[in-house]
């Protein structure tokens, strides 16, 4: 009975984990099959790199790894720089309207950038920066979800260490360089994981905000190759498709554990 | 020791609003100029050639309540989150309890469960399509394998959210899998042995003392799911674009069309006024409710 029920389970489990991935192996199979055999599911045609020769030469897919590479990582400066002061300011110093100031910070949790894209991009136009990556990744970079995060991270680091280093003759900037960000390094590694792989895969927001191939993010620039007006058959969609998730993809599968962990501390505050 | 501890407090009020500064400025740069703007545009009429603006008070309100399509986004996006929320919770708890249960191939299976998390919505987009092109697609090819017709799911009013919440639920439940798991291993092993020892089935112990604690998990994650019910719409840009005759429309990719394709601000900005309205609320009780045990000093 025990027996029969713990099989039943693992059953159930590698079944569920099947449906779960067919989708990337169909996808996988399409890509690397000529569009006919991809219909008909014929398991013993030849294999084929052609779509992905002709999803390549498709679109500027170069310069959209680029623009996204560049994206991400002024994205990842931008929050660092700006949540980490700010969530130094609300763990450590005391001051008034400090409470107020932080409910309106938690506010922004719930009204996201995403909602307000109508008046960001009338922003973003006023301020010169529309079909920029800049304009693409600023409306993200003080974000309340980071300010959050590292405040939690910096109320953890012992006050002792805050003292010892203000007796050393540490300035204020001084000890949050060299005492809290060096102790809240997973923190860190956590919120770069969560934060590129949001913004890998940010579309909406750069979709109103590019005009161009100098600054399309291969998001944007997929779904501009997908487009059925472009008349480009599945096999050559899913070569495309999976190009752009290729190096996330991977880099998910190698950094298995971190990535969940990071998924984990930063959701779990 | 006044005079000491005055200078230090104003010390630390200066470096704290210095410090402050620049981030306050971004959020009010990108979140709270924004808000208002976005309020103020709603009260006004949408600037013609012919009709300059004018304020018109709650008339773009009006207007809204008064079109049948808005009207259907909505129930569109009640559906949809009344189905991805409790299907993509139910589905990430079976996933979790599994994952964290002893089965073969555990790391295998994980894996399976997370991916879809990293990919891209577009790219998930993209992968489903293949399963639901007529003719063609994965279901319609397993579908003739039963003499079934072929169906155009992604093209009739009937199917097309449907299709669209599928990929939803498929992209969501391994990410609140991995909060389940965590907090799976967070239940000592001691309440597992005593039910056994009462006699517990695995039933009762999973409903009786598994679900109980994992109540909080589930909050957290019901309050994710509902803020992605509003946020995830990428796919609709591929899979269906709203359509057939706005059957899979939803709010914002509503909001998206009104502005950037009908060039109606004041309209989209009604909308939005609406949704924040929405997840004013849902932020108000979750900071003044669901918070109260979970404490954020």
């Amino acid at each position: 009975m025990k027996r029969l029920s713990s099989f039943l389970d693992s059953f159930g489990a590698i079944l569920l984990a099947i449906i779960w991935i067919a989708p990337l192996l169909f996808a996988f199979w399409a890509a690397t099959h000529s569009t006919s055999d991809a219909v008909n599911l014929n398991l013993f045609s030849p294999w084929t790199l052609e779509n992905f020769r002709v999803a390549w030469n498709g679109a500027p897919w170069l310069k959209y790894f680029l623009n996204t590479f560049v994206l991400v990582t002024i994205i990842l400066i931008g929050q660092f720089f700006f949540t980490t002061l700010a969530g130094f300011a609300f763990a450590q110093l005391n001051f008034r309207g400090k409470e107020f100031v932080f409910i309106l910070v938690l506010m922004q949790l719930f009204i996201l950038p995403e909602v307000l894209i109508v008046e960001n991009y009338v922003m973003i136009s006023r301020l010169g920066l529309f079909d920029t990556i800049l304009g693409v990744g600023m409306p993200y970079m003080a974000s309340a979800f980071g300010i959050f995060l590292m405040r939690q991270a910096f109320k953890g680091v012992p006050i002792e260490l805050h003292e010892a280093a203000r007796i050393e003759g540490c300035g204020l900037l001084g000890i949050l360089w060299r005492v809290y960000v060096p102790l809240a390094k997973p923190t860190y590694l956590a919120y770069a994981l969560v934060s590129v792989s949001t913004h890998w895969n940010n579309f909406l927001w750069p979709l109103i905000v590019t005009n161009s191939p100098d600054t399309r993010p291969l998001t944007v620039g997929l779904s501009i190759f997908g487009a059925p007006e472009n008349g480009v058959d599945i096999s050559i969609i899913s070569a495309a498709t999976m190009m752009s998730i290729a190096p996330l993809l991977i880099g998910f599968l190698l950094f298995q554990r971190q990535f969940v962990q990071a998924f984990l501390r930063a959701g779990i505050k | 020791m006044s005079a000491h501890a005055n200078l230090e407090r104003r010390r630390q009020a200066i470096y704290g609003w210095l410090l402050l500064t620049p981030a306050l400025a971004l959020l009010s740069i990108f979140a709270f100029y924004p808000t208002i703007a976005t309020l103020w545009t709603s009260l006004f009429s949408r600037g013609t050639r012919r009709n300059p603006v004018e304020f018109v008070g709650t008339g773009n309100y009006a207007d809204l309540f008064a079109d049948p399509t808005f009207w259907l986004v909505v129930k569109n996006n009640l559906l949809y989150a009344g189905v991805t929320i409790p299907v993509s919770i139910g589905i990430a708890l079976a996933m979790a309890l599994w994952a964290n249960g002893k089965i073969r191939a555990r790391s295998f299976v994980r894996t399976a469960y997370f991916t879809p998390t990293v990919l891209p919505m577009i790219a998930a987009a993209n992968l489903w399509l293949f399963f639901y092109t007529p003719g063609l697609g994965v279901l319609d090819q397993i579908g003739s394998l039963f003499g079934l017709p072929s169906v155009n799911w992604l093209g009739q009013p009937e199917t097309a959210l449907w299709a669209i919440i599928i990929v939803t639920i498929w992209k969501e439940a391994g990410f609140f899998m991995i909060f389940y798991l965590a907090a799976l291993q967070t239940i000592p092993e001691d309440l597992k042995e005593a039910a056994d020892i009462e006699g517990a089935s695995r039933w009762t112990y999973t409903r009786r003392i598994v679900l109980p604690l994992l109540m909080p998990t589930t909050l957290f994650i019901a309050v994710n799911a509902l803020i992605n019910s509003v946020k995830l719409i990428d796919h609709l840009f591929i899979l269906t674009k709203g359509g057939p005759s706005d059957a899979s429309k939803l709010l914002l990719y509503y909001i998206w069309e009104m502005a950037f394709a009908f060039f109606d601000a004041p309209q989209a900005a009604a909308m939005t006024i609406l949704v924040i309205a929405v997840l004013a609320v849902v932020a108000a009780v979750k900071f003044s409710y669901l918070d109260k045990r979970t404490h954020y000093q």
